[in-house]
Order: structure tokens, then sequence, then C-alpha cells
């Protein structure tokens, strides 16, 4: 699967983005710290966390023998700049287009 | 031992040489490290030998210096570490923080990026710049080093 699919996909889930909200609020928790506020197993939770990963919008580190969990927004950015930050960019050039059309040329002013 | 404040990583179609590069060489940084609150792109200036000063400067006329630290460890092109700190605080070590870049090989052509921010010591201000500054430049970077340019190819720009 493209990443960019990984990513939607990853998203494209209440409980998904709960967790991502979690680690927002607290950046690298453990399993059993983000299950604590799960109303599900942690079986689960396990699971939805793997797709947070495969997608790498979750970051893991180990500090011993502890797998702790961290928010990582690097592939939101790149959605951002594919998906959202263009089509703005077109708006504020057709607004720019209008306003030279509506005051004249946008040279030469003082 | 601490958790890292901050773990930031980016999978890039490049090689470990070229992405060690886009860190150090500020011909390739202006292109990317860009902040958008100031508007400006900025660069990193150093000698990057262990123990020197590195400084974060803005590439406009003011030259002003955002960052400053020192040069921990450089292990080209695998591993570079900074400490990093305002410029108020350069001599106070107790107030720098410390960012570790990482740089490993993956599957599939690809380099696996990771940056880890660490001893924040809760700076607020600090956290609140630094977490909407990575993924932004993180982001610049990958998109620069697979396609050459920094930012997104626009349509409207044509």
């Amino acid at each position: 699967m493209d990443v960019v699919d990984k990513v939607f996909k990853a998203l494209a889930d209440p409980t998904r983005r709960r967790l991502l909200d979690q680690l927002h609020r607290e950046n690298g928790q453990t399993l059993t710290a983000l299950c604590e506020h799960m109303d599900m197993t942690r079986q689960a939770v396990t699971q939805h966390l793997q797709l947070l990963e495969d997608a790498n919008l979750v970051a893991i580190v180990w500090q011993g023998r502890e797998k702790l969990h961290y928010l990582n927004p690097v592939p939101l950015h790149e959605i951002y700049g594919r998906w959202i930050e263009k089509f703005e960019r077109s708006r504020l050039g057709a607004l720019r287009d209008l306003k030279k059309r509506l005051e004249g040329s946008d040279d030469e002013k003082a | 031992m601490k958790k890292p404040d901050y773990v930031y990583v980016t999978y890039i179609a490049t090689t470990a040489e070229k992405l060690w590069q886009a860190l150090i060489d500020t011909d390739i940084t202006r292109q990317y490290w860009v902040d958008p609150s100031a508007g400006c792109a900025r660069v990193n200036v150093s000698d990057w030998k262990p123990g020197s000063r590195w400084e974060h400067r803005r590439v406009d006329e003011t030259g002003t210096v955002d960052i400053v630290g020192k040069v921990v460890e450089t292990t080209p092109p695998r591993r570079l570490v900074l400490s990093w700190a305002r410029p108020s605080d350069a001599d106070n070590d107790a107030k720098h923080s410390r960012v570790s870049f990482d740089i490993e090989p993956y599957a599939g052509g690809l380099v696996r990026l990771t940056v880890t921010h660490d001893d924040l010591a809760g700076d607020l201000q600090m956290l609140e710049g630094i977490s909407g500054g990575w993924p932004k430049v993180l982001s610049n970077l990958k998109t620069l080093l697979e396609t050459g340019r920094a930012l997104p190819h626009s349509p409207a720009a044509n």
C-alpha cells in the first residue's frame, strides 16, 4: 500500500485519532498508559497502534524494556503540503488576480 | 534515563551521504529550513567538529542568530548530536536541550531520519516552537531531496 494511503487509512478511524490525541496531550507513552484511557482490550489497542506505526504517524523509542510511543506528525505535514497548501495557494492566486483586475496592474504603484 | 521530549521520523528516498550533506551544508539548508513565523530561511553554521559552536541563523539582511549550541557528536553520515539554546543562555549548559539526528539505511532505497529532542525541561515556549517547527522542516527536507524542490509544486504557480 502507498504511504499516503496508509496515512489516510490510519486516520479514518475514531479510535486511532483518539490515540493520536492522547499522544499529543502526553508524548512518549507506554501501551499500558495508553490503555488506561481506552475502553477496549489491550490487544485491540496494540493493533490500532501497529497501524499508526505502519503509517509512520507513531514513532517508537525503546527505553530499556519499555516501548514508548511518540506522535510523529511529519506525514501529516506531507499531506498538508500535497493536499491543502496547494489548493490554498490557488485560491490566494485567484484572489490576487481578481484584485489586479479590479484595481489595475499592481506594478509601478507608489 | 529521561525519555525524549519529541521524536520525529521521516523516510526519504535518498542516500545517507546526501542526507548528511543536507543537514550541514548551508546552500542546501536554506532551501528547506523555512520558519513560517519568521518568513525567511534559516541555516545552521559551524565547522561541525565535536566541541565547536554552531549557530542557527536567519538568511536575511539581519543575519539574526536565533539558536546556538555546541556540536556534541559528529559521525558522518550516521549521527549528529547538537546542544540547543537561546543565544542569551549560550554559556549556561543547564539551559541547553539536545537534538540528535540519526540516519539509517532502510529497505527499498529509503533512508530513515530520526530527530530526537531531549532535555527541554518543560521550557514551554521552546516546546511550542519546536513542535511546530520540526515537522515542517522535515517534510520540506524530504520533498527537496526527493524532487529537487523545497515546496510542493503548485499548478497555480505556472
